[in-house]
């Protein structure tokens, strides 16, 4: 078995799972955001649900519209609020309140992800998460509400793509490079209801916050998840967030020699280049330096996807001593409280403020065209979010160019799309 | 469950950003979803859309956003069925759990014209397009997923888990 299936297998009782078993499998941790709570706290009341199944396992972050953009997103945080009081819910982040954020920067670096674990959350990039070694899958709000009440949910047991890895990233290169290819390469339906297995001597090559940004983005290319192998640089990462220390990983959790893979992808990291990928798919990707001069209108730093502290400095190493574009807005949102806090104390925020960008609190708001950022008819945007569909950030005839973050800040001192090998 | 209506067709990908763009989701009344349902892809789809329609479009269905305002918005504005060679992962889920009925068939998906008549069971996975004279079989749900369909949704399912529960103990 590969690691989702000994995962699955696991958590539904059982010694061994096969691909297309449908099985009831007991969750260890269940997310809701803003937009797909409210509508999963609906059906929980109406079909009197009671009381969740354990309220030390559900996170509710209210992250996408908050602070609150207008009225109505006011009413749905207020909903989502009151039922986390209601329900004495332990994981209930306000917003400004530490350890609050972007609910995919957070989770794992507040301790709440174990490799192992099998998790749920209403929202896509739910599958971050599989960076620590854990099952994780994004579903939908009824998906949300049943599983409050139950525990547990069904999954299809899925096959498995080995990625395997090897090489060390070059210069301005990270994760978001890693996945911006693989997504080019195999298209926006290329894993289909498929889990996406990272392996290979690369991956020891790849940060904490690397993995995080590739297993971001597996539902990009249609994947049900993506997960990487425990190893050293996991568990110091694990080390200090998860209460009471963590030094070793469950003896099971490994694939099997014998595993089977749909298909094998072997990826040389040192042959990456940075990348682009161009309107409207996340698979239309292109190197840095392949294409003529596109000028811009903006540039969005952070989100679920590049707004950890590695992303704020890696943004900060190329702004420094440089300023924003004639004519061009820049926001850099800090993915969380203690993004925010680090980045204050590590003076990243100052380089941001003096190259003149605008620097957000932590809020999903830009990435999905909700507010902070919301683009024009026309405009053009780098953006290190995850999503670059028609009308993804504003007007359906703006536009959005997904990008690591060296190439967005280099992009907003350029003012067209450029590495920072261009200034 | 028999439908019968035209069919409104579009490309590959159709993501949940178009279905229901995100600058709408402060709200998860449906029909207020069913207002600017594929505004940024189609904004003809509200006038074109009439009740028991039938979205025909290429693979990858709904991909993008675990919103599941996409499928309700989509049930909300008439469609009575999706057809599509393959559907995103969430979106799949989400149809099944709020009901909206979807079809796998790559032959229907590409066979069938924009306007054509469609007459499908989603019981049997019959299509029939009345207009050319064609028809289409798409793959059947598995047994497990007719059982939440036929448990009235994932809720229906879920609640006679835990009343099993109740009992068990």
């Amino acid at each position: 078995m590969t690691m989702t299936q000994k995962i699955l297998a696991r958590h539904a009782g059982k010694k061994e799972c096969a691909p297309g078993d449908l099985i009831e499998a007991s969750l260890d941790l269940l997310l809701g955001n803003d937009i797909t709570t409210p509508p999963a706290i609906d059906i929980f009341e109406a079909n009197a649900f009671g009381q969740v199944f354990d309220r030390d396992k559900i996170a509710l972050v209210p992250d996408h519209f908050a602070p609150n953009k207008d009225i109505k997103s006011a009413q749905q945080c207020s909903k989502m609020r009151k039922f986390a009081k209601e329900q004495n819910i332990t994981h209930y982040y306000e917003q400004g309140q530490d350890g609050m954020g972007v609910e995919h920067v957070i989770l794992p670096d507040n301790g709440l992800v174990r490799p192992g674990d099998c998790i749920i959350g209403a929202d896509s990039h739910t599958c971050t998460y599989g960076a620590l070694g854990a099952f994780s899958t994004g579903v939908g709000s009824t998906d949300l509400a049943c599983a409050m009440a139950a525990g547990s949910t069904w999954f299809r047991v899925p096959e498995a793509i080995c990625v395997k890895l090897t090489g060390k990233l070059g210069k301005y290169c990270s994760g978001k490079d890693v996945i911006l290819f693989l997504i080019g390469k195999i298209g926006v339906d290329g894993a289909p209801y498929r889990s996406l297995e990272f392996m290979g001597d690369g991956v020891a090559e790849l940060s904490m916050a690397d993995r995080l940004t590739i297993c971001n983005m597996a539902i990009e290319c249609g994947a049900k998840n993506g997960i990487f192998p425990v190893d050293r640089i996991t568990l110091e990462y694990l080390s200090s967030r998860i209460p009471g220390g963590y030094s070793e990983a469950p003896d099971w959790l490994f694939p099997d020699e014998d595993a089977e893979y749909a298909q094998t992808i072997e990826i040389d990291l040192s042959q990456i280049r940075p990348m682009v990928s161009f309107p409207h798919l996340p698979s239309n990707t292109h190197e840095i330096g392949s294409f003529p001069r596109i000028d811009i209108d903006q540039v969005v730093i952070g989100s679920c996807t590049n707004g950890r502290i590695e992303d704020m400095r890696r943004a900060a190493e190329v702004l420094r001593g440089n300023h924003v574009a004639d004519g061009l807005r820049v926001i850099v949102l800090p993915g969380s409280q203690r993004v925010y806090k680090q980045a204050l104390k590590e003076g990243l925020l100052e380089v941001f403020v003096d190259a003149g960008c605008v620097v957000s609190a932590p809020t999903c708001g830009p990435c999905l065209g909700g507010y902070m950022g919301v683009l024009a008819q026309g405009e053009r945007c780098v953006s290190t979010t995850n999503r670059n569909f028609v009308g993804r950030m504003g007007h359906k005839e703006s536009e959005v160019y997904l990008a690591g973050v060296e190439v967005a800040a280099a992009s907003a001192v350029l003012g067209y799309i450029g590495s920072p090998e261009d200034l | 469950m028999k439908y019968k209506g035209k069919a409104i067709k579009y490309g590959a990908n159709v993501d949940t950003d178009v279905i229901i763009p995100a600058r709408y989701l402060n709200t998860s009344d449906k029909e207020e979803l069913a207002l600017h349902c594929m505004e940024d892809l189609d904004p003809d789809f509200k006038k074109k859309a009439d009740a028991g329609d039938i979205i025909v479009a290429g693979s990858n269905f709904g991909c993008g956003s675990s919103r599941e305002h996409a499928p309700v918005a989509i049930k909300a504005s008439g469609i009575s069925c999706v057809i599509a060679p393959s559907f995103a992962r969430i979106f799949y889920r989400n149809s099944i759990n709020t009901g909206l009925a979807i079809l796998e068939c790559a032959e229907a998906a590409e066979g069938i014209q924009d306007g054509d008549q469609i007459e499908v069971d989603t019981d049997t996975g019959s299509i029939l397009d009345i207009t050319s004279g064609k028809e289409y079989r798409a793959g059947a749900f598995p047994e497990f997923i007719g059982e939440i369909i036929g448990a009235d949704g994932l809720v229906g399912y879920t609640k006679s888990k835990l009343q099993k529960r109740g009992e068990e103990e």
